[in-house]
C-alpha cells in the first residue's frame, strides 16, 4: 500500500466545492510537487492530509491511519506526518532549541538531555547548530524556515508536507531552504510540496501534480510533465509561470 | 499650621493598614488574573452556554460600581445565609472585579495569537491543554501585559473602598487617625503618597517579572 492514499476526496466550504473528487497515491521516498493556480485547491488538499482541514467525502489514509480532523486523530497523525508552513510559525517565546524540543519532550516523552541531543542533530542537518540558544526574532526568514523544518523532522515523520514554504522569503533566502529540501530528498524523505518553485519541482521532484478547478488535472514524472504538458490548461499555466 | 509630627503616634496604624492593603492586593492580583485567564479561555474556546455565562459575569461587573458590589457581598449576602468577615468580603469583591476586567484583557491577547501558531503546535502532536499553556498563553500575556499591569494597579487603588466596610486597610487608618487628631490634610496627604509609592513599586515589580517571563524581547533588542 502506498504511504499516502487519497481516494475520491471532496471538500466543501459551505456551498463552495473546493476539492472535486481527488485521487492521488504517493509512495514512500517520493518527492511530489503540487502545482496550480491559486484557488485550485492545492493547499487545501495538503491540509486535508494531516487533518488540519476536514473533508466531507472520500478517504485519505496516510501510513495506514485514516485521516480525519478529529482532535485525537490529528495528534496520532502527527507521529507520521510533519508539516512546514509558509509563515514559519516558530513559537516566538521559545529559543530555537526549545522550539524543536517541545514536541519530543511533551509528546514522545524524551528527557531534556535526549531532546536537546535530538534538536542539535536536526539543527546540524539544516546547518544551524550554532543557533540553538537564539530566539526566532534574531534569525533571518530563511533561517527560521530551516528551524521549522528541523522542528518537524524531530518528530521523525514518514512524510513531510511543505505548504509554499519559500513564498514568504526574500528571493536571496529561497536557495538555502531549497538546498535543505534537496538534501532531505536525497536522504529518502517523502516530500509533498505545494510550491511555486517550478525549477525545483522539475529538477528535484520525482512527480508533478497539476491541480485545476479542484481536481488533479494532470500528473506524471516531473521532467516529462514540464517538457510535454498534455492539457491546454497546464500548457498555459507553465508558459505563464516559467 | 501643618503638623505632620501629630501623625507619628499613629504610625503603627499606617503600617498595619499598609500591610492589609498589600496582602489584599497580592491575593486579589494572583487570584483575579487566574480567574481572568480561566474565563478568557472559556470565552475564547468554550461552547455557546459557557461563553454566555462568562459574558454575563463580565458585563455585570464592568457595568456596576465597585462599592455597590462590595456592599452587596458584605451587607446583602448575609440575607441568604452567606456571612463573610469584612476582610473576606473585601477580598472577594476585589477578586471578582479584577477577574471580570482581566477576562476581557486576556481574551484580547488570546485572540491576537495567530491561529497558525496553534496549527503548528497541533501538527506536532500537542494536545489542546499543551497548546494552550505552552504555545498560546505566554505570547498572549506578552501582548496585553501593560494593560494587565495597569488594571492590577487600578484594583489596588480601588481597594481603598474596602475601608467603607471597616476593613482596616491604609485608607481606614487615615480615617481613624484624622478622626482622633483632626489632622485630615496631613493624614490623607501621607496616605496618598504611600499609595503613589506602592503603585510605582507595583509597576516595577510587574516589569521585573515581565523581563524574566518574556525573555526573547530582551535578547532580540
Amino acid at each position: 500500500m502506498a504511504l499516502v492514499n487519497i481516494d475520491q476526496v471532496h471538500k466543501y466550504y459551505g456551498d463552495l466545492h473546493v476539492l472535486k473528487g481527488v485521487d492521488l497515491k504517493i509512495n514512500a521516498g517520493e518527492v511530489v510537487s503540487i502545482i496550480g493556480r491559486s484557488g485550485s485547491g492545492k493547499s487545501t488538499l495538503l491540509r486535508c492530509m494531516n487533518g488540519l482541514e476536514a473533508y466531507q467525502e472520500g478517504a485519505i489514509i496516510v501510513d495506514n491511519k485514516e485521516v480525519s480532523s478529529d482532535e485525537k486523530q490529528v495528534r496520532l497523525l502527527a507521529r507520521s506526518v510533519g508539516m512546514v508552513f509558509q509563515s514559519f510559525n516558530l513559537f516566538p517565546h521559545l529559543t530555537v532549541g526549545e522550539n524543536i524540543m517541545l514536541a519530543p519532550k511533551l509528546v514522545l516523552k524524551l528527557s531534556s538531555k535526549e531532546a536537546r541531543e535530538l534538536a542539535l542533530d536536526k539543527l546540524t542537518k539544516v546547518g544551524l547548530a550554532e543557533k540553538i540558544d537564539e530566539y526566532p526574532d534574531c534569525l533571518s526568514g530563511g533561517q527560521q524556515q530551516r528551524v521549522a523544518i528541523a522542528r518537524a523532522l524531530a518528530m521523525s515523520p514518514k512524510v513531510l508536507l511543505c505548504d509554499e514554504i519559500t513564498s514568504a522569503l526574500d528571493p536571496e533566502l529561497v536557495g538555502e531552504v531549497l538546498r535543505v529540501l534537496e538534501q532531505l530528498a536525497a536522504d529518502g524523505m517523502t516530500l509533498i510540496l505545494v510550491t511555486h518553485e517550478m525549477n525545483f519541482a522539475r529538477d528535484v521532484g520525482d512527480r508533478v501534480v497539476f491541480m485545476h478547478q479542484g481536481k488533479v488535472w494532470e500528473s506524471g514524472p516531473a521532467k516529462a510533465v514540464f517538457a510535454q504538458p498534455s492539457t491546454p490548461e497546464l500548457q498555459s499555466f507553465i508558459s505563464a509561470v516559467l | 499650621m501643618l503638623n505632620f509630627s501629630d501623625l507619628l503616634p499613629y504610625s503603627h496604624l499606617l503600617l498595619q493598614g499598609l500591610w492589609v492593603t498589600v496582602v489584599l492586593t497580592l491575593y486579589a492580583t494572583l487570584g483575579g488574573v487566574a480567574i481572568g485567564t480561566a474565563c478568557a479561555a472559556g470565552r475564547h474556546y468554550g461552547g455557546k452556554a459557557l461563553r454566555g455565562v462568562i459574558g454575563g459575569y463580565v458585563e455585570l461587573i464592568r457595568n456596576t460600581p465597585f462599592i455597590v458590589q462590595l456592599f452587596f457581598i458584605f451587607f446583602g449576602l448575609p440575607a441568604i445565609g452567606i456571612k463573610l468577615t469584612a476582610w473576606e468580603a473585601g477580598l472577594l469583591a476585589m477578586l471578582i472585579n479584577l477577574g471580570a476586567y482581566s477576562t476581557e484583557i486576556i481574551r484580547a491577547g488570546l485572540a491576537a495569537t495567530p491561529k497558525a501558531q496553534v496549527e503548528a503546535a497541533r501538527v506536532l502532536g500537542l494536545n489542546p491543554r499543551q497548546v494552550f499553556f505552552r504555545v498560546v498563553l505566554i505570547p498572549a500575556f506578552e501582548k496585553i501585559y501593560p494593560a494587565l499591569t495597569s488594571q492590577c494597579i487600578i484594583v489596588m487603588l480601588g481597594s481603598a473602598v474596602v475601608s467603607q466596610i471597616s476593613v482596616m486597610d491604609l485608607t481606614y487608618a487615615a480615617n481613624l487617625i484624622q478622626s482622633r487628631n483632626f489632622r485630615s490634610f496631613e493624614a490623607y496627604l501621607v496616605v496618598a503618597a504611600i499609595y503613589l509609592l506602592f503603585a510605582i513599586l507595583m509597576r516595577q515589580v510587574f516589569e521585573w517579572i515581565g523581563r524574566r517571563v518574556f525573555r526573547h524581547r530582551r535578547k532580540a533588542s
